[in-house]
């Protein structure tokens, strides 16, 4: 499993005035210091307060990867500021994300199979968030259809489960483990998941950091991919990188956190 | 209906370590060997590429070797004469290195000075044009002072010199960094040992790229199942990312198959076994063989006939196969 930097997004105050006064240094210093905890992709959200979120996807794109080497997960419900950044992204990017929805899936897929990017599905519709696994995993075929029907091969798919808070949707987190396992058996080769990490702890005042850590060993276990969260929460990646051993996905060593973490 | 072939795809591949360097760049040797870049498992053309050939060395000594007299009549002219024992495995036996292992350094042989040894690895190096592989004595604190001084009296010519362990490893590569050598890693038979030694010879600053793997074999017989599943495990490991076990590997066959008892017992002994001299050829051979298709880059052999048929073998695995035609 590896996680997908969740910091460079507008929501973030320093990233929203780094937009507006294009500043590109808060948002340079944040790609080396995911990149360099150990993050493998890092997410690029404009945010709802730019003004002119094409130009901010462009600008945050291209800074971005002044400084860094790391492909980018470009995070927006508008596919318009999406292709923007996909025309200026120098790797394969990921898009992130699109529903279980015709014609968003259309936009979307063929957008990915255009720029050979990967792109995140999220297990939901116009009906909102399964409650259910049943629920998520039928919508998750759906995505996978129509992934193959352009072209998309499935390790560039990511079925997203959608986590819930787990102060107010507790019911969801066995659902979402079972979505995970069972996303695997869609197709051969499977399709691969991904779950925004703090998701899971949203809104809550106690120890954030421990229910995100904890989500991630119990998610690995059950064969999560990938991960949108915090690459510098040292506590977090050294959490990954064991889970990684006990689920025999790399080979121990004495050093296996440290290479974990620096080894793209 | 058409055959279509399951095909696994792999996201990286073995690091390519180049032995030796010509006049050009900064050594004396004719040619240099590329060893490693496999794209897939072996010789499995058809999933990637497997862009260079194992190779295959012929062992000499810098000391009149206990060998099995089977093997006196191929080398026992030249058991005195390292020089010419390596000329002889490279143009008669056409051997595609040579390995000299500085057996007389050791306290309890020779004790040969590292300057002695410096000298007999500088004469090995004037008598042939390929690149050479210099094995220390296997006492870990001799060839702490021995393995540098060889390092530092052949400068830049890159060699692979070795075995360094988790012992030794650090005047090792030291001396490999700073005189341009290549290094040979080596684990007692256990991935999570290899692995963890060739992340500190790089946290040194010894590119990997200059790492050969010696993962500890056996011989056909002696636990050649235990050797193998390490390097398979290994190999899948470098194709699926790994970069701490995507180094080449050297196997030390000749060595560890003339220590077993169907390589040597003789035919009045053991009359079932048949003739000694063939079937310890071919326990070297079999050995050998089973070692390439584990993964093996580099092997060490030492009977020229049981070269020969490893030679051939990879000829015939080298063959591209594909199923898309």
């Amino acid at each position: 499993m590896f996680i997908i930097g969740e910091r460079i997004n507008g929501m973030f105050k320093d990233i929203a005035q780094a937009i507006r006064n294009e500043d590109p240094r808060p948002v340079q210093e944040w790609a080396r210091k995911q990149d360099s905890a150990g993050a493998r992709y890092l997410d690029i959200n404009t945010g709802p307060a730019a003004s002119d979120p094409i130009k901010a996807m462009r600008w945050l794109v291209e800074v971005t990867q002044e400084v860094t080497d790391l492909p980018l997960c470009l995070d927006s419900t508008n596919y318009d500021v999406i292709e923007a950044g996909l025309e200026v992204c120098k790797r394969p990017a990921m898009i992130n994300s699109v529903p279980a929805e015709w014609p968003k899936m259309e936009r979307v897929f063929a957008m990915a199979a255009k720029y050979d990017a990967a792109v995140i599905g999220l297990a939901m519709n116009e009906e909102g968030i399964p409650k259910d696994a049943d629920t998520r995993v039928a919508l998750a075929m759906e995505l996978v259809a129509a992934a193959d029907s352009f072209g998309i091969p499935m390790e560039n798919l990511y079925i997203d489960p959608l986590v819930l808070p787990c102060n107010v949707g507790q019911d969801h987190g066995p659902e979402v483990m079972q979505t995970l396992r069972q996303v695997k058996l869609l197709a051969n080769p499977a399709p691969r998941t991904v779950v925004g990490l703090s998701n899971i702890s949203q809104g809550i005042k106690g120890n954030r950091a421990l229910i995100n850590r904890t989500f991630a060993a119990m998610a690995i276990a059950n064969g999560l991919d990938a991960a949108v969260g915090d690459a510098c929460d040292e506590e977090l990646m050294a959490i990954i990188a064991t889970a990684r051993v006990i689920m025999n996905l790399d080979i121990y060593c004495d050093s296996y956190v440290d290479i974990y973490v620096k080894q793209k | 209906m058409a055959f279509s072939a399951m095909k696994e795809k792999y996201s990286s591949q073995v690091h390519t370590v180049v032995l030796g360097a010509t006049k050009e760049e900064g050594g004396t040797r004719d040619y240099t060997i590329t060893v490693g870049g496999e794209g897939a498992l072996p010789f499995l053309h058809f999933e990637g590429e497997v862009p260079h050939r194992p190779v295959v060395a012929l062992e000499v000594w810098d000391v009149v070797p206990e060998w099995h007299e089977s093997l006196a009549p191929y080398f026992g002219d030249v058991y005195n004469d390292p020089a010419a024992w390596a000329k002889k495995c490279v143009m008669e036996y056409n051997a595609d290195l040579v390995v000299l292992r500085l057996k007389g350094a050791d306290p309890d042989v020779a004790d040969a000075s590292p300057e002695d040894c410096a000298k007999v690895v500088k004469d090995v190096l004037a008598a042939v044009g390929c690149p050479l592989i210099v094995l220390g004595c296997g006492n870990p604190e001799k060839d702490s002072k021995v393995l540098p001084a060889v390092a530092e009296a052949t400068s830049g010519e890159k060699l692979l010199i070795g075995v360094a362990d988790q012992e030794n490893y650090k005047s090792i590569t030291a001396a490999c960094i700073v005189h341009n050598h290549n290094i040979i890693a080596g684990s007692p038979i256990d991935i999570n040992i290899c692995k963890q030694l060739n992340i500190l010879i790089t946290e040194m600053n010894l590119p990997a790229d200059r790492i050969v793997i010696d993962p500890t074999t056996a011989a056909l017989g002696y636990g050649l199942e235990y050797g193998y599943s390490i390097m398979e495990r290994a190999r899948i490991g470098a194709l699926q990312g790994d970069k701490m076990l995507a180094m080449p590997i050297i196997c030390n066959v000749g060595h560890e198959v003339w220590r077993s008892k169907e390589a040597n017992a003789s035919s009045e002994d053991y009359p079932a076994w048949g003739d000694q001299a063939n079937r310890s050829i071919l326990w070297e051979a079999t050995t050998a063989a089973a070692l390439l298709q584990a993964g093996a880059n580099i092997l060490i052999m030492r009977h020229p006939k049981a070269l020969a048929l490893v030679k051939q073998n990879i000829e015939e695995l080298m063959v591209p196969t594909s199923f898309d035609d």
